[in-house]
């Protein structure tokens, strides 16, 4: 079993503070959501776990299996077990989808060991088959002129063949139809299992009525403010943040109410 | 997808060994007008290409050097050995070449890649071809592939047509040295309809240091014909300068078409002044794709003169200047009749304090209706050490034509690099992973074998690019 801790996190953008002391334990086995308004720091903590540089941590912890990882650079992170399927992935050209993965995976294994094509292969496509992409994409430019939907497939595809034990999924499911929402989540339920967490960054109920989490926690202003069950997702989407807001007695401005 | 394509960083420049070779023949260091008479007496030469060779040393003389790009002055032409025989023969066969220099293609992979894919293969070593040979089938054709000595002797009417003809002497002052002292390179005939794609290959190797290698190649694709030509080109490390200054004729009649490959990799000890002009005629196709990857400058500017309607020129090419090189390339469109098209598609990357500079001319003529062409240049600049300008040169005398022009320079983005970092790969790895991405438009041009040779060269080039 992994765990994954954020003690008092407070992080930074350009001298702005966006998470203002955030707590958060999870283990592999449990799958956890966070939900919040719009600019209250989601993304911020998600890219701030994985190691993005534009992000300062200026106070706290981030601990895996109780070390810290806060000077580990972002690729030491990943093959340490940390996953990020990102809001907005990077398109590089000249670079087949196929050969990143095997990149990816081989950079996890011991350098004169790389995994072999044959096996790579089959797995890609069984992978690929089971999230309905077809196999041709493995051999298109990463991200180049793929879809919205395409994206997010494919970073589920990643996770997949990658096996972290802790994947971050930042919102997912925005920009899905109900048909891709669902086959996102069936690649995540397939990953379930005593060495998978994941950290489920949503805005809305619905991802969560396909990818049922154990642990809600709802962030406003950068701090979570409420932890629940999966309850807390359903009363959200029935009251909305403002009403969690008013009845917790916060002093927050949400951006975008209604959301 | 192959275990080959991306072999682990590490190596040195392997191409920088040399031979230890008494030579059969040389002219010594200098030039004189003695010396140009000494190397077409030791060809047995005609009169009239003696002349042509006269002609051009005076006009060499009297020319300036180039008065824009890199700084030639460090070039001692004083000390330049100009002519150096180290094999009497031209050998069909490699156990007839010398043994030393069999030795030194072996080393460079020549004759294995002659008998896995090409349908000829030839071997310039100093001065002067010592091999060349073409499987049989290719010969049975009718193509005529030999060096350009061998077909002063034996092709004088179709040398006599085209030498010279494309890049007089008076063209510029290294075409002028070329033709005076020139020596070696490649003649190819393809007759009428005759198609060959599989590649047919020259190899150029300057061993000595102090060394001039002037070959000639003279290429005539007769109508409705098609070839794929392919060079490279290596040379030793020392600390003095070489010199290579070639000129490379090709005319592709109506009809026709070329692709004229060069994979540049000369030590950081080469000038490499090249000269290298296309012609195309109606419907004729002249593609050229270059890559520049070694030599310490270079200055090469491919052009097709697009002389027949609906004739088509492409440059596809690469330059990569690392430590101490500098790299002014680039090419030439000129449409001169109807309907002619061009694209020119470079990419530049440097790095520790290299330059790469594109340089590029498209020019309509006034007879250019409804043509048309494409730029595309896309530089990576890697450190704050490097630097690159892109200089295009436009004329336009027609207004019933169009033009595209991209221009693009950047460094590593840090979001790619932050994306493939965020799956476990390492920076150094993920740095190369954007490279070859960037250069893969031209690799996936090339025959498979030099594909995988050239990732093989730029991740040599890209070691230790992490700081």
């Amino acid at each position: 079993m992994s765990t994954l801790e954020i003690k008092n996190l407070h992080v930074s953008i350009e001298d702005k503070e966006i998470l203002k002391g955030l707590n958060l334990k999870m283990s592999t086995g449990e799958i956890h959501a966070i939900m919040g308004p719009n600019g209250t720091g989601k993304s911020t903590l998600s890219e701030a776990i994985m190691g993005n540089p534009a992000y300062e941590v200026t106070e706290g912890e981030i601990l895996l299996n109780g070390e810290n990882i806060l000077d580990w650079p972002v690729d030491e992170r990943a093959r340490a077990g940390l996953f990020l399927a990102m809001q907005y992935p990077a398109e590089i050209p000249g670079v087949t989808n196929a050969e990143f993965i095997r990149s990816a995976i081989n950079a996890r294994r011991p350098k004169d060991d790389p995994i072999s094509i044959r096996k790579y292969l089959k797995d890609l496509e069984e992978t690929m088959d089971f999230l309905d992409m077809p196999f041709s994409m493995a051999e298109r430019y990463l991200n180049e002129g793929f879809s919205g939907g395409e994206k997010k497939r494919n970073e589920i595809l990643q996770m997949m063949m990658i096996k972290p034990n802790f994947a971050i999924l930042d919102e997912i499911d925005s920009g899905l139809d109900i048909d891709a929402l669902k086959v996102v989540s069936r690649g995540v339920n397939e990953m379930r299992g005593p060495e998978f967490g994941s950290l489920i960054i949503t805005h809305y109920q619905r991802l969560l009525n396909y990818i049922i989490p154990d642990v809600v926690h709802v962030m406003m202003d950068g701090r979570i403010v409420k932890v629940g069950g999966p309850e807390l997702a359903k009363r959200l989407e029935d009251e909305g943040y403002a009403g969690l807001r008013d009845e917790l007695g916060l002093d927050i401005k949400l951006t975008d109410d209604k959301a | 997808m192959s275990e080959n394509t991306m072999p682990e960083l590490g190596g040195e420049y392997k191409y920088g060994f040399k031979d230890d070779i008494e030579p059969l023949f040389t002219t010594g260091e200098g030039l004189t007008e003695d010396i140009v008479r000494e190397i077409s007496a030791a060809k047995n030469e005609p009169e009239w290409m003696l002349d042509f060779r006269l002609k051009a040393y005076e006009l060499y003389r009297k020319l300036p050097m180039p008065d824009f790009g890199p700084d030639l002055s460090p070039l001692d032409f004083e000390h330049i050995n100009y002519f150096r025989r180290d094999s009497d023969r031209v050998a069909r066969d490699w156990d007839d070449v010398p043994e030393e220099i069999k030795k030194t293609f072996d080393r460079l992979g020549v004759p294995e890649a002659e008998r896995k894919y090409l349908a000829g293969s030839s071997a310039q070593y100093e001065s002067e071809v010592v091999y060349h040979n073409m499987r049989k089938e290719f010969d049975n054709l009718g193509i005529v592939f030999m060096d350009t000595d061998s077909a002063v002797q034996e092709y004088p009417e179709l040398v006599k047509k085209y030498f010279g003809k494309l890049i007089p002497p008076a063209d510029n002052k290294m075409a002028a040295l070329n033709s005076a002292v020139w020596s070696g390179g490649t003649f190819i005939y393809v007759p009428k309809g005759v198609k060959v794609s599989v590649p047919i290959q020259s190899y150029f190797r300057i061993n000595a240091g102090n060394s001039g290698q002037f070959e000639r190649t003279l290429i005539i694709v007769d109508e409705g014909a098609s070839i794929n030509y392919v060079e490279g080109c290596t040379a030793p490390n020392y600390s003095e300068d070489s010199l290579h200054a070639a000129v490379v004729e090709v005319n592709v009649l109506k009809d026709a078409y070329c692709r004229y490959t060069t994979i540049q990799n000369w030590s950081d000890n080469v000038y490499s002044l090249e000269t290298k002009r296309a012609r195309a005629l109606e419907n004729a196709t002249m593609e050229w794709v270059d890559g520049n990857l070694g030599s310490k400058v270079t200055m090469k500017y491919p052009s097709v003169y697009l002389d027949g309607r609906g004739a088509r020129g492409t440059m596809l090419s690469i330059a990569f200047a690392g430590k101490d090189i500098d790299s002014d390339t680039g090419a030439r469109m000129i449409h001169n009749a109807k309907n002619t098209s061009s694209s020119i598609v470079s990419k530049s990357l440097c790095k520790d304090g290299g330059r790469v500079d594109y340089r590029g001319h498209v020019r309509f003529g006034r007879h250019s209706d409804g043509s048309f062409a494409h730029i595309e240049c896309d530089t990576i600049i890697m450190d704050d050490k490097s630097a690159s300008d892109t200089i295009p040169f436009n004329e336009i005398l027609n207004g019933n034509v169009s033009m595209e022009h991209e221009a693009k320079v950047s460094k590593i983005s840090e979001e790619q690099l932050y994306y493939l970092m965020s799956r476990g790969i390492s920076e150094e790895k993920a740095t190369e992973m954007i490279i070859m991405g960037f250069v893969e438009p031209f690799t996936k041009e090339l025959p498979m074998e030099y594909a995988v040779e050239l990732n093989r060269l730029i991740e040599y080039q890209m070691e230790d690019s992490v700081g």
